[in-house]
Formats: C-alpha cells, sequence, structure tokens
C-alpha cells in the first residue's frame, strides 16, 4: 500500500469541526442520533481522506470505491464528511430530517450526493456490500473495493452472521467491514441487553480476518485499513473502539443520548467544550 | 380438449435461460431451492453468474440489490412463503425503497404445493408484495406466460415480484399471444357478468364460464396476470358492461387480487362483487385436488358465486 498519509493535526481539527457540525445539525433539526453519530467520526474521515479511492467531482466514477453506512443512524456524521470532501454544499447540513430534505433521518440512495445505499434498517448492510462485492468480481473489477460500517448492537441481527457467511465463502477479499464498537444501544449496555462477546473470536470463526483499533486514533485506524487491504481470499474486519458520544463529557457513555439531539443550552456547552479541546 | 400440463416454475426457468443467452447482466441468486424453483437450469448453462446464498433469505434478497446497485440484474429465487414473509422488510427497504430492478421469483404458491402443508404454502404474498410502493406484482396464467413475464420483468426497471406454482396447470395460451406487464388480457367475451382471476384460476375461470355458457349465463373472463400495476381501465370496463364481478385467486381474500379489484370497482364503478380466495385459513397437508375442493377453489365454486351474485345485479 502507497496510500499517502494525510496530516494527523489536520484531521484531528476536522474530526472536531465535524462534531460541530454534526450538533448543530442535530440541534436544528430536533431530533436523531447524537451517540452514534460522534462515535465514527474518525472512522468516516478516514475512509474518506485516506482510505477510499472516490471523486467528488465524479461521484458515478466506476471505478470509485463504494461506502456503506449499515448503521444509517449514524448518518449526521456521514452527511456531514460527505460536504467537507465537497459531494454537496455546506448549507444541505441545516436541513436535516426536513421536509424535503435530501438529508433524510436515514440515508437514502442518491449516488450523485456519494449516498450508495439506503440503510437504517439494521442487519441489512453487509449484505448489500457482499453484493456489491460479487458485483465487482463478476466485472473482474479489482481495484474496486466495497466498505461497510456497521454498529457494535447491529450485530445482534441475524442478517449479519448470513452475510458474514456469504463474504467467507466467496473468498470477498475485497470486502472490508468494520464495526463501531462503542458498547451501548439503545437500551443500555450491549454487554446487559444482549452480549455479542466474544466479538473477534465470533468473526475469526467465520473465517474472516479480524483487527482491532482504536476507532479515535487516525494512526491507529489507517494502520488497521492498510493491513486489511492486503488480505488476500478473505474478507476483513476492524472492530474499532469507540467512544458513544465522543468529544462531549456529558454526553460520552449515556445510552440516553442515542436518540436524542441537544437542546439549545446542552449545544453551547458541548460546542465550548469540543473548541476547548 | 386436453390441455398441455406444465408448472409455471418450469416457463420462469426456461425465461432464464432466454435470459443468460440475451442479457450478460442477469445473476440468479438462489436459497437453496436451485432444483424446485428451476434455477438450475440457468446454473447448469451460465454457473458463473448463479449465486448459491444457501438458506439464508434475508441477505440473499439485500445481496441482490447489492448486485443490482453494482448494475447486475438479479433473479433471486426461493419459495414465495419465504421471499415475501421472512424476508419482507430487506424487500421493502434494500430493493423497493431503492426502486433496483431485483427480480424476486416466489415459487410453490398457493395451497396447490399439496402435501408439504401450512408452512409451505404461499397465501398471502400478493397481498405482502402489493403494499410495497415500486413493486410490480405478476402472476402468470400457465408456463408460457410465465416465461414471457420473466423475460419482461428485467425491462421494468424497478422491483418485479413473480408468483409461481409447482403443480403442473393447462398451458391456455399460445406461443404468439402478446404478454404485457400491466395489461389485462379478456380470454373470453361476455355480458353478463365479469370473472377476473390470475394464475392457476384462469384455468378455472375459463372452464366456469364454458359452463355457464350452456345454460345462458355470458360471463367475461379476464386474466389478470398482474395484480399490480393492475390495469384499471379493463376493470372499469368490465364493471361498467357486464355490471357485476367475480375475483378469483389461490391466495388469501385479504388484500390479494379481490381487494385490489375491489379497490378500483368501489371508487370508480361500484357493482355487486364477490371474493372467492382463502378466507382468513391457513393451508394444510393433501393433494393438490383434495385441497382445491376443501377450499372452494374449483370451476363448480365459481360457477355456484356467479350464479348466486347474478341474483344481487
Amino acid at each position: 500500500m502507497s496510500k499517502k498519509r494525510p496530516d494527523i493535526k489536520k484531521l484531528e481539527a476536522r474530526a472536531v469541526e465535524i462534531r460541530e457540525d454534526v450538533l448543530n445539525m442535530l440541534s436544528k433539526a430536533g431530533s436523531g442520533h447524537t451517540g452514534g453519530s460522534l462515535s465514527l467520526v474518525e472512522l468516516l474521515l478516514t475512509l474518506y481522506f485516506y482510505e477510499m479511492r472516490h471523486n467528488p467531482d465524479s461521484p458515478e466514477w466506476d471505478k470509485r470505491d463504494k461506502f456503506i453506512l449499515s448503521k444509517g443512524h449514524g448518518c449526521p456524521a456521514l452527511y456531514a464528511v460527505l460536504a467537507d470532501a465537497g459531494y454537496f454544499p455546506r448549507e444541505w447540513l441545516w436541513t436535516l430530517r426536513k421536509m424535503g430534505s435530501r438529508l433524510q433521518g436515514h440515508p437514502q440512495k442518491d449516488v450523485s450526493m456519494g449516498i450508495e445505499a439506503s440503510t437504517g434498517s439494521l442487519g441489512q448492510g453487509l449484505s448489500i456490500a457482499c453484493g456489491l462485492a460479487l458485483s465487482a468480481r463478476l466485472d473482474s473489477n479489482k481495484a474496486v473495493r466495497t466498505y461497510c460500517l456497521m454498529g457494535d448492537g447491529e450485530l445482534q441481527e441475524g442478517q449479519v452472521w448470513e452475510a458474514a457467511m456469504m463474504a467467507v465463502h466467496y473468498k470477498l477479499d475485497n470486502l472490508c467491514a468494520i464495526v463501531d464498537w462503542n458498547k451501548l444501544q439503545i437500551d443500555g449496555w450491549v454487554k446487559d441487553v444482549m452480549s455479542i462477546e466474544p466479538l473477534s473470536k465470533k468473526w475469526k470463526a467465520f473465517g474472516w480476518e479480524v483487527f482491532e483499533a482504536d476507532g479515535h486514533n487516525f494512526e491507529s485506524i489507517m494502520e488497521a485499513f492498510d493491513k486489511a487491504g492486503g488480505i488476500k481470499g478473505k474478507p476483513a474486519i476492524i472492530l474499532a473502539h469507540t467512544i458513544k458520544g465522543k468529544g462531549v463529557s456529558f454526553i460520552e457513555n449515556q445510552a440516553g443520548w442515542h436518540g436524542i439531539a441537544p437542546k439549545k443550552d446542552e449545544l453551547k456547552r458541548a460546542l465550548e467544550e469540543l473548541r476547548k479541546g | 380438449m386436453k390441455k398441455k400440463m406444465i408448472a409455471t416454475r418450469d416457463g420462469f426457468g426456461e425465461g432464464l435461460l432466454e435470459l443468460g443467452r440475451k442479457n450478460k447482466k442477469v445473476v440468479v441468486l438462489s436459497a437453496d431451492l436451485t432444483e424446485s424453483t428451476r434455477a438450475s437450469w440457468f446454473k447448469a448453462k451460465y454457473p458463473g453468474r448463479f449465486i448459491s446464498c444457501g438458506v439464508a433469505e434475508q441477505n440473499m434478497i439485500s445481496a441482490a440489490a447489492g448486485l443490482a446497485l453494482g448494475g447486475k440484474i438479479p433473479f433471486a429465487c426461493t419459495f414465495g412463503v419465504f421471499a415475501a414473509g421472512r424476508a419482507w422488510n430487506q424487500v421493502s427497504i434494500s430493493v423497493c425503497y431503492m426502486n433496483l430492478n431485483v427480480n424476486i421469483a416466489g415459487t410453490h404458491c398457493g395451497i396447490s404445493v399439496g402435501p408439504d402443508g401450512a408452512t409451505h404454502q404461499a397465501l398471502e404474498e400478493i397481498t405482502l408484495m402489493r403494499a410495497l410502493p415500486n413493486m410490480t406484482v405478476v402472476v402468470p396464467a400457465d408456463a408460457l406466460e410465465a416465461k414471457k413475464a420473466t423475460v419482461e420483468a428485467v425491462k421494468i426497471p424497478g422491483p418485479v415480484y413473480l408468483r409461481l406454482t409447482r403443480c403442473a396447470v393447462p398451458v391456455i395460451s399460445k406461443e404468439s399471444d402478446k404478454f404485457e406487464i400491466g395489461r389485462a388480457k379478456v380470454i373470453k367475451r361476455g355480458k353478463d357478468l365479469t370473472i377476473i382471476a390470475c394464475g392457476n384460476m384462469v384455468f378455472e375461470a375459463l372452464s366456469a364460464a364454458r359452463g355457464l355458457k350452456k345454460e345462458n349465463i355470458d360471463v367475461r373472463v379476464i386474466n389478470m396476470h398482474t395484480p399490480k400495476p393492475m390495469d384499471k381501465k379493463a376493470v372499469i370496463k368490465a364493471a361498467r358492461e357486464t355490471g357485476a364481478i367475480v375475483t378469483c385467486e389461490e391466495h388469501t381474500v385479504y388484500g390479494g387480487l379481490g381487494s385490489a379489484v375491489a379497490e378500483i370497482v368501489s371508487q370508480n364503478c361500484p357493482v355487486p362483487l364477490k371474493m372467492i380466495g382463502i378466507d382468513n385459513q391457513f393451508g394444510q397437508s393433501g393433494s393438490n385436488e383434495e385441497l382445491m375442493n376443501f377450499y372452494k377453489l374449483t370451476s363448480e365454486d365459481i360457477k355456484l358465486a356467479v350464479k348466486r351474485l347474478l341474483k344481487k345485479k
């Protein structure tokens, strides 16, 4: 792999800006998923500014890598990153969840703005990604890779494991899954709601190459992507340890912040905290 | 007059072969029912474009969506019960919401599957699939229509559900007959009443109409091979011109073909209407003939319904 490593300091500054955008968007919308949007910021930035081959000026480029956000509720972060990458004007961000907006509460497929698939009903993204990876293989399109980001609570869906079987059966080494492993879901801690452990062993047992990373550390994420990209003959998955609500102390690790948006005073406090670093 | 007996799934299998030859984009997925759905015929000829999915229908449907996003034209094959029942949310969100050219073949539909019993008799998929925006639902009346419907399905940019049967049904159409998805076929003219049927009930309806002719009852028969989008004009015309309608389906009457006809008739040209179908019941084991008798789906049952309804005209 000879991808150019971006300036980490710049990426870190960008992560702060994306978090600000996410909080502003959600606050304006008055509803949405705060915790699970803040946990995947570094993962998305690494995908769009390091790992993936894509071109915001030509979103339908047939050699582009494909990204599926299976945990569709994390879309505020995806929208902010796509706008930052140049897929659509930043002003669109403030229309999130509003009537008539292209920024639906969960992503709606629109390749022209960088959204490859409609997601939000959990567990379907990895299967869709398998289909895309199979399609690229049928076309002998070796360059194109498919990425699928899932939540950890999402892994309780049986369909995920159906897809996990398929990816290995068809030796989809052009497929890379990522888990935003923030340990929380709507009802509480994943371990209390329905344990998914031993997670790494489960994926290994299904035949995947498994990597773990610190999902808020760019070096760690890039290293995991580099290793995953070199795997042949089977799919790879990156289990990224993250913190739900990352970056804002009173939102971090609070299941209650799964599906609510910050109110005005909360937004003010959150933004102040983010700027202080 | 002895008609050739062929299952509609065989027509589907032949349609797939034709598509395999004509269109390189066509791929076929199967959830461990490859022989049963006749996907096996395609697999034998085009193994590189066949994708075995195992007993995992939800994954199969979403993976088919992914293949369509990648530019392929997939056919996902399994029994109707699993395609519509088990994977309904996948059909809705992965396929219909994105309006993808994913074609879903549900075989072994209706009670005529016979001995397998209730768990394998699909009686609700017209309802379930019809409810989904963007979805087209086709129920071929015979094997020739099934072949044509399969070939036509890829031309529709959005998803198509093909409702197919395992049991052999009489071939009532001709090779030269024109088949257009969404365009009803009047297969017998008549002025006293109209029978609107789909699938293997078209033959039963035709037999009933011919029998009634001997009693001087002049019945029109419409082969409504596309319950969605339904040929509204043909339905309204039938209501206006014949003044009464009997619908026939090997399917629940809750939301199926009969309901679709009633939605149109009641809002445009209300006339007496009777729905023949399965009424709030599960299927069960038995021979094809026994079951059709038990659930009152024979041409004799249709004749009776026609006579009763004519009194309300």
